[in-house]
Protein backbone atom coordinates (compact mmCIF):
# COMPACT_ATOMS: atom_id res chain seq x y z
CA UNK A 1 0.00 0.00 0.00
CA UNK A 2 2.98 2.32 0.43
CA UNK A 3 3.37 2.64 -3.32
CA UNK A 4 -0.02 4.35 -3.55
CA UNK A 5 1.56 7.57 -2.26
CA UNK A 6 3.89 7.63 -5.23
CA UNK A 7 1.00 6.79 -7.54
CA UNK A 8 -0.97 9.70 -6.13
CA UNK A 9 2.00 12.02 -6.50
CA UNK A 10 2.54 11.01 -10.11
CA UNK A 11 -1.11 11.31 -11.10
CA UNK A 12 -1.42 14.59 -9.23
CA UNK A 13 1.65 16.06 -10.93
CA UNK A 14 0.30 15.00 -14.32
CA UNK A 15 -3.12 16.51 -13.68
CA UNK A 16 -1.60 19.77 -12.43
CA UNK A 17 0.52 19.97 -15.58
CA UNK A 18 -2.52 19.32 -17.80
CA UNK A 19 -4.42 22.11 -16.08
CA UNK A 20 -1.56 24.57 -16.26
CA UNK A 21 -0.83 23.66 -19.88
CA UNK A 22 -4.44 24.23 -20.92
CA UNK A 23 -4.60 27.49 -19.00
CA UNK A 24 -1.35 28.98 -20.24
CA UNK A 25 -2.09 27.71 -23.74
CA UNK A 26 -5.39 29.57 -23.72
CA UNK A 27 -3.70 32.71 -22.44
CA UNK A 28 -0.99 32.55 -25.09
CA UNK A 29 -3.47 31.81 -27.89
CA UNK A 30 -5.64 34.76 -26.97
CA UNK A 31 -2.61 37.01 -26.60
CA UNK A 32 -1.29 36.01 -30.03
CA UNK A 33 -4.71 36.70 -31.51
CA UNK A 34 -4.88 40.06 -29.81
CA UNK A 35 -1.41 41.05 -31.01
CA UNK A 36 -2.28 39.98 -34.56
CA UNK A 37 -5.37 42.17 -34.51
CA UNK A 38 -3.82 45.13 -32.74
CA UNK A 39 -0.02 45.13 -33.08
CA UNK A 40 0.18 48.54 -31.40
CA UNK A 41 -1.10 47.06 -28.13
CA UNK A 42 1.69 44.45 -27.98
CA UNK A 43 3.35 45.81 -24.82
CA UNK A 44 0.11 45.96 -22.83
CA UNK A 45 -0.98 42.52 -24.00
CA UNK A 46 2.40 41.04 -23.12
CA UNK A 47 2.25 42.42 -19.59
CA UNK A 48 -1.27 41.16 -19.05
CA UNK A 49 -0.34 37.79 -20.51
CA UNK A 50 2.68 37.36 -18.26
CA UNK A 51 0.67 38.24 -15.16
CA UNK A 52 -2.13 35.84 -16.07
CA UNK A 53 0.35 33.09 -16.94
CA UNK A 54 2.15 33.65 -13.64
CA UNK A 55 -1.09 33.36 -11.69
CA UNK A 56 -2.04 30.13 -13.47
CA UNK A 57 1.47 28.79 -12.99
CA UNK A 58 1.27 29.66 -9.30
CA UNK A 59 -1.80 27.47 -8.86
CA UNK A 60 -0.15 24.63 -10.79
CA UNK A 61 2.95 24.94 -8.62
CA UNK A 62 0.84 24.62 -5.47
CA UNK A 63 -0.23 21.25 -6.84
CA UNK A 64 3.29 20.25 -7.79
CA UNK A 65 4.67 21.13 -4.36
CA UNK A 66 2.01 18.95 -2.75
CA UNK A 67 2.96 16.12 -5.12
CA UNK A 68 6.65 16.48 -4.26
CA UNK A 69 5.78 16.38 -0.56
CA UNK A 70 3.75 13.21 -1.14
CA UNK A 71 6.58 11.56 -3.04
CA UNK A 72 9.28 12.49 -0.55
CA UNK A 73 7.39 11.77 2.65
CA UNK B 1 33.09 22.89 -52.72
CA UNK B 2 35.72 20.24 -52.47
CA UNK B 3 37.12 21.77 -49.32
CA UNK B 4 33.73 21.70 -47.65
CA UNK B 5 33.36 18.03 -48.48
CA UNK B 6 36.82 17.32 -47.18
CA UNK B 7 36.01 19.05 -43.90
CA UNK B 8 32.81 17.12 -43.61
CA UNK B 9 34.55 13.83 -44.16
CA UNK B 10 37.09 14.87 -41.59
CA UNK B 11 34.50 15.72 -38.96
CA UNK B 12 32.56 12.55 -39.66
CA UNK B 13 35.74 10.57 -39.13
CA UNK B 14 36.37 12.39 -35.89
CA UNK B 15 32.83 11.76 -34.65
CA UNK B 16 33.15 8.07 -35.51
CA UNK B 17 36.49 7.94 -33.75
CA UNK B 18 34.80 9.41 -30.68
CA UNK B 19 31.67 7.29 -30.74
CA UNK B 20 33.15 3.86 -31.44
CA UNK B 21 35.18 3.72 -28.23
CA UNK B 22 32.09 4.88 -26.36
CA UNK B 23 30.06 2.03 -27.79
CA UNK B 24 32.81 -0.40 -26.96
CA UNK B 25 33.18 0.92 -23.44
CA UNK B 26 29.44 0.66 -22.82
CA UNK B 27 29.55 -2.98 -23.81
CA UNK B 28 32.46 -3.61 -21.52
CA UNK B 29 30.70 -1.80 -18.68
CA UNK B 30 27.50 -3.75 -19.05
CA UNK B 31 29.58 -6.90 -19.04
CA UNK B 32 31.52 -5.76 -16.02
CA UNK B 33 28.44 -4.81 -14.01
CA UNK B 34 26.47 -7.98 -14.61
CA UNK B 35 28.27 -10.13 -12.03
CA UNK B 36 27.20 -9.40 -8.48
CA UNK B 37 30.55 -8.16 -7.23
CA UNK B 38 29.97 -4.47 -6.79
CA UNK B 39 33.11 -3.80 -4.78
CA UNK B 40 35.42 -4.91 -7.56
CA UNK B 41 33.70 -3.21 -10.47
CA UNK B 42 32.61 -0.06 -8.68
CA UNK B 43 35.85 1.86 -8.38
CA UNK B 44 36.90 1.97 -12.06
CA UNK B 45 33.38 2.97 -13.02
CA UNK B 46 33.33 5.98 -10.74
CA UNK B 47 36.62 7.08 -12.15
CA UNK B 48 35.44 6.89 -15.73
CA UNK B 49 32.00 8.38 -15.33
CA UNK B 50 32.92 11.27 -13.09
CA UNK B 51 34.65 13.50 -15.68
CA UNK B 52 31.70 13.18 -18.09
CA UNK B 53 29.63 15.68 -16.12
CA UNK B 54 31.87 17.58 -13.81
CA UNK B 55 29.01 19.28 -11.98
CA UNK B 56 27.57 16.06 -10.62
CA UNK B 57 29.07 14.57 -7.48
CA UNK B 58 30.70 11.19 -7.93
CA UNK B 59 28.47 9.50 -5.34
CA UNK B 60 25.75 9.32 -7.97
CA UNK B 61 27.53 6.46 -9.66
CA UNK B 62 26.80 4.25 -6.69
CA UNK B 63 23.24 3.62 -7.69
CA UNK B 64 19.83 5.03 -8.30
CA UNK B 65 18.72 5.09 -4.67
CA UNK B 66 21.56 7.53 -4.02
CA UNK B 67 20.48 9.93 -6.76
CA UNK B 68 17.48 11.23 -4.85
CA UNK B 69 19.60 11.84 -1.75
CA UNK B 70 22.23 13.73 -3.71
CA UNK B 71 19.59 15.88 -5.41
CA UNK B 72 17.91 16.70 -2.12
CA UNK B 73 21.29 17.42 -0.54
CA UNK B 74 22.00 19.84 -3.38
CA UNK B 75 18.62 21.57 -3.14
CA UNK B 76 18.20 21.82 0.61
CA UNK B 77 19.95 24.14 2.99
CA UNK B 78 22.77 22.75 5.10
CA UNK B 79 25.71 23.73 7.24
CA UNK B 80 28.49 22.93 4.79
CA UNK B 81 29.95 25.14 2.10
CA UNK B 82 31.25 22.56 -0.36
CA UNK B 83 34.03 23.31 -2.82
CA UNK B 84 34.09 19.81 -4.22
CA UNK B 85 37.67 19.03 -5.24
CA UNK B 86 39.25 21.47 -2.77
CA UNK B 87 37.46 20.45 0.40
CA UNK B 88 34.68 22.12 2.34
CA UNK B 89 34.01 24.70 5.04
CA UNK B 90 31.90 23.67 7.99
CA UNK B 91 29.64 26.47 9.19
CA UNK B 92 28.86 26.82 12.90
CA UNK B 93 25.49 25.88 14.35
CA UNK B 94 23.97 28.66 16.42
CA UNK B 95 20.83 27.95 18.42
CA UNK B 96 19.34 30.80 20.43
CA UNK B 97 16.44 29.98 22.74
CA UNK B 98 15.23 27.01 20.71
CA UNK B 99 15.45 28.86 17.39
CA UNK B 100 18.01 27.69 14.88
CA UNK B 101 19.74 30.93 13.92
CA UNK B 102 22.82 29.32 12.44
CA UNK B 103 24.60 30.67 9.41
CA UNK B 104 23.79 28.19 6.67
CA UNK B 105 24.76 27.82 3.03
CA UNK B 106 21.85 29.95 1.88
CA UNK B 107 22.53 32.65 4.46
CA UNK B 108 26.08 32.90 3.14
CA UNK B 109 24.68 33.19 -0.38
CA UNK B 110 22.36 35.99 0.77
CA UNK B 111 25.37 37.86 2.16
CA UNK B 112 27.35 37.28 -1.02
CA UNK B 113 24.45 38.62 -3.07
CA UNK B 114 24.12 41.67 -0.84
CA UNK B 115 27.85 42.35 -1.04
CA UNK B 116 27.86 42.04 -4.83
CA UNK B 117 24.84 44.33 -5.14
CA UNK B 118 26.36 46.97 -2.87
CA UNK B 119 29.63 46.87 -4.79
CA UNK B 120 27.90 46.95 -8.17
CA UNK B 121 25.65 49.88 -7.40
CA UNK B 122 28.30 51.81 -5.50
CA UNK B 123 30.45 51.53 -8.62
CA UNK B 124 27.64 52.58 -10.96
CA UNK B 125 26.54 55.39 -8.63
CA UNK B 126 30.08 56.70 -8.39
CA UNK B 127 30.29 56.86 -12.16
CA UNK B 128 27.02 58.79 -12.30
CA UNK B 129 28.35 61.40 -9.90
CA UNK B 130 31.34 62.02 -12.13
CA UNK B 131 29.26 62.31 -15.30
CA UNK B 132 28.12 65.61 -16.77
CA UNK B 133 24.50 66.06 -17.75
CA UNK B 134 25.11 65.52 -21.45
CA UNK B 135 27.20 62.38 -21.12
CA UNK B 136 25.71 58.97 -21.84
CA UNK B 137 26.49 56.07 -19.47
CA UNK B 138 28.74 53.29 -20.75
CA UNK B 139 29.32 49.64 -19.98
CA UNK B 140 28.09 48.39 -16.59
CA UNK B 141 26.40 51.68 -15.76
CA UNK B 142 24.49 51.53 -19.01
CA UNK B 143 23.39 47.94 -18.42
CA UNK B 144 22.17 48.73 -14.91
CA UNK B 145 20.45 51.87 -16.12
CA UNK B 146 18.52 49.86 -18.71
CA UNK B 147 17.23 47.49 -16.01
CA UNK B 148 16.47 50.30 -13.56
CA UNK B 149 14.61 52.23 -16.25
CA UNK B 150 12.65 49.11 -17.14
CA UNK B 151 11.54 48.58 -13.55
CA UNK B 152 10.84 52.30 -13.06
CA UNK B 153 8.75 52.87 -16.19
CA UNK B 154 7.27 49.53 -17.18
CA UNK B 155 6.73 48.03 -13.75
CA UNK B 156 6.40 50.75 -11.11
CA UNK B 157 4.91 53.61 -13.10
CA UNK B 158 2.61 51.40 -15.17
CA UNK B 159 1.15 49.58 -12.17
CA UNK B 160 1.27 51.99 -9.25
CA UNK B 161 0.50 55.28 -10.91
CA UNK B 162 1.65 58.76 -10.06
CA UNK B 163 3.16 58.27 -6.58
CA UNK B 164 5.26 55.33 -7.70
CA UNK B 165 8.51 56.94 -6.53
CA UNK B 166 7.81 56.02 -2.89
CA UNK B 167 7.79 52.30 -3.68
CA UNK B 168 10.50 52.36 -6.34
CA UNK B 169 13.29 51.75 -3.83
CA UNK B 170 11.69 48.56 -2.59
CA UNK B 171 10.83 47.30 -6.07
CA UNK B 172 14.34 47.90 -7.42
CA UNK B 173 15.94 46.28 -4.38
CA UNK B 174 13.75 43.21 -4.53
CA UNK B 175 14.21 42.85 -8.30
CA UNK B 176 17.99 42.96 -8.25
CA UNK B 177 18.20 40.87 -5.11
CA UNK B 178 16.05 38.06 -6.49
CA UNK B 179 17.74 38.26 -9.89
CA UNK B 180 21.20 37.88 -8.42
CA UNK B 181 20.08 35.12 -6.04
CA UNK B 182 18.62 33.22 -8.99
CA UNK B 183 21.70 33.73 -11.15
CA UNK B 184 24.17 32.73 -8.43
CA UNK B 185 22.38 29.39 -8.21
CA UNK B 186 23.54 28.67 -11.75
CA UNK B 187 27.27 29.17 -11.22
CA UNK B 188 29.61 26.51 -9.81
CA UNK B 189 29.80 26.46 -5.98
CA UNK B 190 26.78 28.71 -5.83
CA UNK B 191 23.41 27.75 -4.42
CA UNK B 192 20.01 29.27 -4.97
CA UNK B 193 19.00 31.18 -1.90
CA UNK B 194 15.61 31.84 -3.51
CA UNK B 195 15.16 28.07 -3.70
CA UNK B 196 14.65 28.20 0.06
CA UNK B 197 11.06 28.80 1.09
CA UNK B 198 12.11 30.85 4.13
CA UNK B 199 13.83 33.42 1.92
CA UNK B 200 10.91 33.77 -0.47
CA UNK B 201 8.44 33.94 2.41
CA UNK B 202 10.45 36.78 3.93
CA UNK B 203 10.46 38.68 0.64
CA UNK B 204 6.73 38.12 0.20
CA UNK B 205 6.13 39.31 3.77
CA UNK B 206 7.82 42.61 2.91
CA UNK B 207 5.47 42.97 -0.04
CA UNK B 208 2.52 42.09 2.18
CA UNK B 209 3.30 44.76 4.77
CA UNK B 210 4.09 47.40 2.18
CA UNK B 211 0.81 46.61 0.43
CA UNK B 212 -1.17 46.90 3.66
CA UNK B 213 0.53 50.14 4.65
CA UNK B 214 -0.13 51.54 1.17
CA UNK B 215 -3.79 50.59 1.46
CA UNK B 216 -4.07 52.12 4.94
CA UNK B 217 -2.42 55.34 3.77
CA UNK B 218 -4.59 55.60 0.68
CA UNK B 219 -7.97 54.88 2.24
CA UNK B 220 -7.56 55.42 5.96
CA UNK B 221 -8.58 52.88 8.57
CA UNK B 222 -12.26 53.24 7.67
CA UNK B 223 -11.73 52.74 3.98
CA UNK B 224 -9.41 49.81 4.67
CA UNK B 225 -12.07 48.06 6.72
CA UNK B 226 -14.69 48.91 4.10
CA UNK B 227 -12.51 47.07 1.58
CA UNK B 228 -12.81 43.92 3.62
CA UNK B 229 -16.56 43.96 3.09
CA UNK B 230 -16.08 43.97 -0.65
CA UNK B 231 -18.55 46.83 -1.06
CA UNK B 232 -21.53 44.51 -0.72
CA UNK B 233 -24.78 44.63 1.22
CA UNK B 234 -24.37 44.11 5.00
CA UNK B 235 -26.27 40.83 4.76
CA UNK B 236 -23.41 39.37 2.72
CA UNK B 237 -20.68 40.54 5.09
CA UNK B 238 -20.61 37.25 6.94
CA UNK B 239 -19.41 35.62 3.70
CA UNK B 240 -17.44 38.50 2.22
CA UNK B 241 -15.28 39.40 5.21
CA UNK B 242 -13.70 35.93 5.62
CA UNK B 243 -13.16 35.65 1.87
CA UNK B 244 -11.51 39.05 1.61
CA UNK B 245 -9.48 38.36 4.73
CA UNK B 246 -8.16 35.08 3.27
CA UNK B 247 -7.59 36.93 -0.01
CA UNK B 248 -5.18 39.26 1.79
CA UNK B 249 -2.94 36.31 2.63
CA UNK B 250 -3.20 34.28 -0.55
CA UNK B 251 -1.29 36.94 -2.49
CA UNK B 252 1.96 36.74 -0.49
CA UNK B 253 1.64 32.95 -0.19
CA UNK B 254 1.30 32.69 -3.97
CA UNK B 255 4.37 34.91 -4.38
CA UNK B 256 6.30 32.71 -1.95
CA UNK B 257 5.41 29.40 -3.57
CA UNK B 258 5.88 30.64 -7.12
CA UNK B 259 9.44 31.83 -6.66
CA UNK B 260 10.45 28.91 -4.44
CA UNK B 261 8.95 26.20 -6.65
CA UNK B 262 10.27 27.68 -9.88
CA UNK B 263 13.84 27.91 -8.65
CA UNK B 264 13.79 24.49 -6.98
CA UNK B 265 12.09 22.71 -9.87
CA UNK B 266 14.68 23.85 -12.41
CA UNK B 267 17.53 22.52 -10.31
CA UNK B 268 15.78 19.21 -9.69
CA UNK B 269 15.20 18.79 -13.43
CA UNK B 270 18.84 19.56 -14.31
CA UNK B 271 20.18 17.16 -11.69
CA UNK B 272 17.71 14.44 -12.65
CA UNK B 273 18.81 14.68 -16.27
CA UNK B 274 22.44 14.40 -15.23
CA UNK B 275 21.69 11.45 -12.97
CA UNK B 276 19.93 9.53 -15.74
CA UNK B 277 23.34 8.78 -17.21
CA UNK B 278 24.66 7.65 -13.82
CA UNK B 279 21.65 5.47 -13.12
CA UNK B 280 21.77 3.80 -16.53
CA UNK B 281 25.60 3.77 -16.41
CA UNK B 282 26.08 4.54 -20.08
CA UNK B 283 27.95 7.09 -22.11
CA UNK B 284 25.39 7.14 -24.91
CA UNK B 285 22.67 8.37 -22.58
CA UNK B 286 25.10 10.98 -21.26
CA UNK B 287 26.03 12.27 -24.70
CA UNK B 288 22.63 12.02 -26.38
CA UNK B 289 20.39 12.89 -23.49
CA UNK B 290 21.93 14.19 -20.28
CA UNK B 291 24.33 16.82 -21.57
CA UNK B 292 22.20 18.42 -24.34
CA UNK B 293 19.01 18.34 -22.30
CA UNK B 294 20.60 19.71 -19.17
CA UNK B 295 22.23 22.50 -21.21
CA UNK B 296 18.81 23.28 -22.65
CA UNK B 297 17.19 23.35 -19.20
CA UNK B 298 20.12 25.41 -17.94
CA UNK B 299 19.48 28.06 -20.59
CA UNK B 300 15.79 27.90 -19.77
CA UNK B 301 16.72 28.43 -16.12
CA UNK B 302 18.70 31.51 -17.13
CA UNK B 303 15.53 32.88 -18.67
CA UNK B 304 13.42 31.80 -15.70
CA UNK B 305 15.84 33.60 -13.35
CA UNK B 306 15.03 36.89 -15.07
CA UNK B 307 11.37 36.07 -15.52
CA UNK B 308 10.76 35.17 -11.88
CA UNK B 309 12.57 38.26 -10.61
CA UNK B 310 10.44 40.32 -12.99
CA UNK B 311 7.21 38.58 -12.02
CA UNK B 312 7.83 38.99 -8.30
CA UNK B 313 8.52 42.70 -8.78
CA UNK B 314 5.63 43.10 -11.20
CA UNK B 315 3.12 41.42 -8.91
CA UNK B 316 4.40 43.38 -5.90
CA UNK B 317 3.88 46.59 -7.87
CA UNK B 318 0.47 45.40 -9.00
CA UNK B 319 -0.65 44.57 -5.46
CA UNK B 320 0.61 47.92 -4.18
CA UNK B 321 -1.12 49.67 -7.08
CA UNK B 322 -4.39 47.85 -6.47
CA UNK B 323 -4.25 48.56 -2.74
CA UNK B 324 -3.59 52.27 -3.16
CA UNK B 325 -5.82 52.94 -6.18
CA UNK B 326 -7.74 56.18 -5.63
CA UNK B 327 -9.94 56.60 -8.65
CA UNK B 328 -12.16 53.96 -10.19
CA UNK B 329 -13.22 52.33 -6.97
CA UNK B 330 -15.70 49.97 -8.61
CA UNK B 331 -13.10 48.85 -11.12
CA UNK B 332 -10.68 48.17 -8.36
CA UNK B 333 -13.18 45.98 -6.55
CA UNK B 334 -13.74 43.97 -9.71
CA UNK B 335 -10.01 43.64 -10.22
CA UNK B 336 -9.43 42.57 -6.64
CA UNK B 337 -12.03 39.83 -6.92
CA UNK B 338 -10.06 38.24 -9.76
CA UNK B 339 -6.76 38.05 -7.99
Amino acid sequence: MEGLGFLGAGIGAGLAVIGAGLGIGNVAASAAEGVARQPEATADIRTTMIIAAALIEGVALFGEVICVLLALK
Amino acid sequence: MKRVKAIKANTILKVIALIVPLLLSINSFTLASTPETPAASQSPKTEVTAPQTAAAPAEGAEGEEKAGDVIMHHILDNHILAFEPFGEIELPKIVVGGFDLSITKHVVMLWVVSAILIALFALAGGKYKKMTARQAPKGLTNALEALVEFIRVDVAKANIGKDYAKYLDYLLTVFFFILLCNLLGLVPYGSTATGNINVTLTLATFTFFITQVAALKAHGIKGYLAHLTGGTHPALWIIMIPIEFIGLFTKPVALTIRLFANMTAGHIVILSLIFISFILKSYIVAVVMSVPFSIFIYLLELFVAFLQAFIFTMLSALFIGLASAHEGHEEHEAGAAHH
